[in-house]
C-alpha cells in the first residue's frame, strides 16, 4: 500500500495524491440543509465521496480516522468572490487583478489566467476550511464584468474546476454608475449588448452591424448568455431593480439568472421565488449603505428562504478578495435570529447548506461540489468543535481526496513571534 | 440660593467690564470646551437580573450573579443573594449574561454615515496632512442609521468618532454616549477628554504623495509629524509665558490649540498605525516631543512590539482577523490580539466599521479561539476587558463606565446566551440605566429620522 502511494505520488506533477479516507465517529454534516447526525462516517476514494451516512461502513484495508465525536463537514464554498484575484487590495497595483477597467474587453474577460493558486489568500482561506470559491471580475468601464470561474482552494497549481461558469453584471447602482448614470441606461445598455450578440450568433458570414458597440471579441461572449448555456450572475440590491432583472426574462427567454447581492429582496420575495432564480445575497447586510439598500436588515435570507426562494451566501463587496472565511461566522449569525423576536432566521442545517451546497448549486455545480453525497468531490474537513461556531477551526482539509497543508504566511508569523524574547540570532532566522 | 447668587455675581462682573481696563495681563484663557455636552441621562426603573453569568469588564466572572441598577448607576453587583429594593423590576438572567456595555474606541459613525453618499461624507478633511484643528464632532450627522444598529445588534453604549486617517493630524475625536439625540451636543460622554487622531503609513503618503505634495514617503511623513510639534511646542512656550507673566496676548490658533493640549496632557492621542517598525518610531517622536500616546489604532503588527507597547503603557487597539488589504496589513495574524494581552500590554478591540461594530463581542470571541490554538487561554472574563474596560481607560472615561462597579454609570447589556457565541445577540441595553433597546419590545428600537417613512422603518435589523 505505501509502495502504491509512493508510485502516485512519483506519477503525478503534484506532490499530493488522492488517498482512500475514511473518517468515522463524526459528528457528520452532509451539507445539503440536514441536521448533523452523530457517528457518521465519510469514505473518500479516488479524489471523491463513495459514501456518507450513519451506517456507512469503511472499506476493508483502508486507513481510518477516527473524528472522535468531532464535526465533520463538506468543505466551505465561497458564494460570491474574488478569491485568488489578489493579494493585497490597495497601493500595491501588480498583485491586484480584479478590476480591468483599463483594458478594452469587458464580457469577453475570462477571470482563469488572472486565478493565482499561491495566493496567500488562498492558503489563509484553505486554512479555515473553505475548499472552492465562485469567482467574478470586477466590472470595469463596462457592465458586463467578464466571466467568472468556480475553483478550488488546494496547494496545488491547478485551482479551476469550472472556468467561464457564468458571466458576471453590473445592473444596480453599480451599473448605472458605471453605464453613465443612470439604471436607463444601463438597462439600455444590457438590450444592445445582447441584441450584438443575437445578431452575431445568426450571421455565418460573421459580418457585423455597423452601429455596434461591442467588440466582436465580446459580442461573441455573450452569446451563451441568450442561449441559456451560461449563466448569468446579476448584481442588484433594490427591490424594483430586482423585479426588473426578472422581467428581462420576458424579453430573453434564454436566460438563465441568479441574483448577487439583493438586499431589498425580502420586499419582492414572491416574486423572486415565483421566478425560481437563485439568489446569492449578503447576509448580514443591515444598513441603509447606500440609497438602494434602504430596506436592508438580517432577517433578508430567512424571510426570502421562508417564501421558498433559494438561497445562498455570498460576500459581494464585502472584502471578497479575502474575507470569505467570515461567512461561517455569518451563517452562525443567521442561525441566532432564530431566536431573536420578530426576526427570521434559519436552521443551523440550512445555514450550512448555505455556505456549501447552496451556493454550488447556484451556479450549477451541486452534483460536483458543496455536499457529501456520493460522487461529490471529495472536499471534507473536520472541525475542532462546530462549524458555525466562533470557537471552532478546522483540524484537517482534504480537497479532492487529497490532505492538505494548513500552514501559510500568517501561522508562519504566528511560530515567529509567539515569543519576543532575544535569540542568539534575530527573528528572521526563526523559521 | 446659589443660583441667585451666581446670577448677581454675573451682573457685577459686566457691570465691572464696562468701567474697568483690559482683564489682568496672562489672564486670558482660550475655552477648552466650547461646545458643552448637553446629554442628560434619561430616566430608568430600579432593575435587579438575577441569575445571569455576569462579566464586570475588568476580569472579574460571577456565576449565577445578580445585578442591580437604579438612578442611572450600577448600584450593586453580587451572587444569588442580591436583593433589590421594593417594587425593582427583576429579570431572571437565567442562561443569560450580563456584561458592561461595549465601548468602540475607534468608529467613523456620524462622520462616514449611511448612505454612503458624499454629500454625508465628512470624515477626511484630506486639504493638508495637519489638521488637528478639525473637530470630529462637527461632522458627526447625529442621524445615522448605524448608530441604533450598534445599540440593538452589538450592545454598543459608547463609542469614539474619529475623524479618518487621510492626515498625519487628522484631528479632535470626540466620545458620544450611544444615544439618540437631535443634536451631537446631546450625545457627547459628558466630562470626556478630547483625542487626537494622529496617523502614519501609507495613507497619507498616499493621499498627499498622488497630489505630489509632502509626505510622499514614509520619511515625508515623520518630518512632517516632527516639524509640526516643533511647532506647537513654540506656540505652547508663548502661551505659557503669557499666562504666567502676561504682556501680547499671544494669536490663537485652532490646530496649534489642540497640539498644545496633547503636551500639556489634556488631549489624548491615538494614533493610527500598522506596521511594528512605524509604531516604535512613533514611541520615539513622542518621546521627542513630550508627549504620551494613548493608543495605537489598528495596529496590525502590533504583536512584533506588544513588548514594547507594554512597557510604555500603550494601549493596542486591534481586529480580530483583518489583513492584506493593503501592503502595511499584510502581516495581520488572528493571534494579534493574544499576543498583546499575553504581553500585558492594554488590549482592545475595535471596529473602524459601520458592519463591525455591530459584531465587538464576535470578534473578541475568535481572538480568544486564536489564542487558544497558539496554547495562549484567555478566559472570557479576561477578554472582556478588551470591550470595555480597556477601551474606557484609553477613552480617560474609565472612572465613570467600562466595568460593573457600584457608582458607575449602568451601561449594561443583557445577552441572550454566551456573547461569544455566533448565536448570541443583545436582549436588553441599558444606558446610564435607561433601557434603550429590547428585543421583545418594537416600541425600544431606535429609528433615525433618515428612516421614517422609507421600505423597512421600524424593522428588526
Amino acid at each position: 500500500m505505501k509502495r502504491l502511494i509512493a508510485s502516485v505520488i512519483l506519477g503525478c506533477s503534484s506532490p499530493l495524491a488522492a488517498q482512500t479516507v475514511v473518517i468515522t465517529n463524526g459528528t457528520l454534516v452532509l451539507g445539503d440543509g440536514s441536521e448533523p447526525v452523530q457517528g457518521g462516517t465519510v469514505v473518500v476514494r479516488n479524489g471523491r465521496i463513495v459514501a456518507a451516512g450513519t451506517g456507512v461502513s469503511a472499506p476493508a484495508g483502508s486507513e481510518v480516522i477516527d473524528a472522535n465525536g468531532k464535526w465533520v463537514t463538506p468543505g466551505i464554498v465561497a458564494g460570491f468572490s474574488r478569491l485568488g484575484l489578489a493579494e493585497v487590495d490597495l497601493g500595491a497595483d501588480g498583485s491586484d487583478d480584479t478590476d480591468s477597467g483599463n483594458g478594452p474587453f469587458n464580457a469577453a474577460i475570462d477571470v482563469t489566467p488572472a486565478i493565482n493558486p499561491k495566493a496567500s489568500t488562498i492558503a489563509v482561506s484553505r486554512a479555515d476550511g473553505v475548499t472552492r470559491a465562485v469567482v467574478a471580475p470586477v466590472a470595469g468601464k463596462n457592465i458586463f464584468a467578464g466571466q467568472g470561474a468556480v475553483i478550488d482552494t488546494g496547494d496545488d497549481m491547478d485551482a479551476v474546476l469550472r472556468a467561464r461558469a457564468f458571466q458576471f453584471v453590473e445592473l444596480g447602482e453599480g451599473g448605472a454608475g458605471i453605464a453613465g448614470g443612470s439604471r436607463a441606461t444601463a438597462f439600455v445598455l444590457f438590450r444592445n449588448a445582447l441584441r450584438e450578440a443575437r445578431d452575431l450568433r445568426g450571421r455565418l458570414d460573421g459580418q457585423r452591424r455597423d452601429d455596434v458597440l461591442l467588440t466582436r471579441f465580446d459580442a461573441a461572449a455573450l452569446v451563451p448568455v441568450i442561449q441559456g448555456k451560461q449563466l448569468l450572475l446579476v448584481h442588484v440590491e433594490r427591490a424594483k431593480d430586482i423585479l426588473n432583472v426578472l422581467e428581462l426574462r420576458q424579453e430573453f427567454p434564454g436566460l438563465r439568472i441568479a441574483l448577487v447581492g439583493a438586499s431589498e429582496g425580502w420586499l419582492v420575495a414572491d416574486r423572486i421565488a415565483q421566478s425560481g432564480a437563485w439568489v446569492i445575497a449578503s447576509a448580514l447586510n443591515d444598513l441603509p449603505a447606500s440609497f438602494e439598500m434602504l430596506a436592508a436588515t438580517q432577517s433578508n435570507i430567512g424571510r426570502m428562504r421562508a417564501a421558498g426562494i433559494k438561497v445562498a451566501i455570498g460576500m459581494i463587496d464585502d472584502n471578497d478578495t479575502r474575507y470569505v472565511r467570515n461567512q461561517r461566522q455569518y451563517a452562525g449569525n443567521l442561525v441566532a435570529l432564530g431566536k431573536l423576536p420578530g426576526a427570521a432566521g434559519v436552521s443551523w442545517g440550512e445555514a450550512f447548506a448555505m455556505i456549501s451546497s447552496r451556493p454550488a448549486e447556484a451556479v450549477g455545480l451541486g452534483t460536483e461540489i458543496g455536499s457529501l453525497a456520493a460522487g461529490q468531490r471529495g472536499d471534507v474537513v473536520i472541525w475542532s468543535g462546530d462549524p458555525l461556531e466562533l470557537s471552532s477551526s478546522p483540524e484537517a482539509v482534504w480537497i479532492d481526496g487529497v490532505r492538505q497543508p494548513l500552514d501559510n504566511h500568517q501561522t508562519k508569523l504566528r511560530d515567529r513571534y509567539r515569543s519576543l524574547e532575544r535569540n542568539a540570532l534575530p527573528e528572521a532566522y526563526r523559521k | 440660593m446659589r443660583r441667585g447668587l451666581g446670577a448677581l455675581l454675573a451682573i457685577l462682573v459686566v457691570a465691572g467690564c464696562a468701567t474697568t481696563p483690559p482683564p489682568k495681563p496672562g489672564s486670558i484663557r482660550i475655552n477648552e470646551n466650547p461646545y458643552p455636552s448637553t446629554y442628560r441621562p434619561y430616566g430608568g426603573v430600579p432593575t435587579l437580573i438575577r441569575g445571569a453569568t455576569i462579566f464586570d469588564g475588568e476580569g472579574g466572572r460571577i456565576d449565577n450573579g445578580s445585578i442591580l441598577i437604579a438612578d442611572g448607576k450600577v448600584q450593586a453587583v453580587g451572587g444569588a443573594d442580591l436583593a433589590g429594593p421594593e417594587g425593582a423590576t427583576v429579570i431572571d438572567g437565567q442562561g443569560r449574561y450580563v456584561t458592561p456595555g461595549i465601548i468602540d474606541v475607534h468608529s467613523h459613525l456620524g462622520d462616514y454615515p449611511s448612505p454612503g453618499v458624499q454629500s454625508l461624507s465628512d470624515g477626511n478633511e484630506a486639504t493638508s496632512p495637519a489638521r488637528p484643528e478639525v473637530w470630529a464632532e462637527h461632522s458627526v450627522w447625529p442621524q445615522d442609521p448605524g448608530f441604533s444598529r450598534a445599540l440593538a445588534n452589538g450592545g454598543i453604549t459608547s463609542l469614539q468618532i474619529l475623524p479618518g486617517s487621510a492626515n498625519l493630524f487628522g484631528g479632535r475625536s470626540v466620545v458620544l454616549k450611544n444615544v439618540p439625540s437631535r443634536t451631537v451636543q446631546g450625545m457627547k460622554f459628558p466630562g470626556a477628554p478630547y483625542g487626537l487622531k494622529m496617523a502614519c503609513g501609507e495613507n497619507p503618503k498616499r493621499v498627499y504623495g498622488s497630489k505630489s505634495q509632502m509626505p510622499q514617503t514614509r520619511m515625508g511623513n515623520i518630518a512632517y509629524v516632527r516639524q509640526t510639534w516643533i511647532k506647537a511646542k513654540e506656540y505652547d512656550r508663548k502661551w505659557t509665558k503669557y499666562e504666567k507673566t502676561g504682556g501680547d496676548v499671544p494669536a490663537e490658533d485652532l490646530a496649534l490649540d489642540t497640539l498644545r493640549g496633547v503636551l500639556h496632557g489634556k488631549i489624548l492621542v491615538h494614533n493610527h498605525c500598522y506596521r511594528a517598525d512605524e509604531m516604535a518610531i512613533m514611541i520615539d517622536v513622542a518621546k521627542e516631543f513630550g508627549y504620551k500616546i494613548a493608543s495605537f489604532q489598528h495596529g496590525v503588527e502590533a504583536y512584533k512590539i506588544a513588548d514594547l507597547l507594554q512597557e510604555n503603557g500603550i494601549c493596542a487597539a486591534l481586529w480580530a482577523d483583518w489583513y492584506g488589504f493593503k501592503m502595511e496589513s499584510y502581516d495581520g495574524i488572528n493571534e494579534n490580539i493574544a499576543f498583546v494581552q499575553n504581553a500585558g500590554a492594554c488590549t482592545i478591540v475595535h471596529s473602524d466599521d459601520s458592519n463591525g461594530i455591530q459584531r465587538l463581542n464576535q470578534e473578541a470571541a475568535k481572538a480568544v479561539a486564536a489564542g487558544k490554538r497558539a496554547g495562549i487561554d484567555i478566559s472570557e472574563a479576561t477578554a472582556w476587558t478588551w470591550l470595555s474596560a480597556n477601551p474606557a481607560k484609553s477613552l480617560g472615561i474609565f472612572d465613570q463606565t467600562g466595568s460593573l462597579k457600584a457608582g458607575k454609570m449602568a451601561d449594561v447589556v443583557l445577552w441572550n446566551g454566551n456573547p461569544f457565541s455566533a448565536y448570541t445577540r443583545p436582549d436588553k441595553v441599558w444606558i446610564d440605566g435607561a433601557l434603550l433597546y429590547d428585543s421583545t419590545n418594537p416600541k425600544l428600537r431606535p429609528v433615525s429620522d433618515f428612516e421614517l417613512g422609507q421600505p423597512g422603518e421600524g424593522d428588526v435589523k
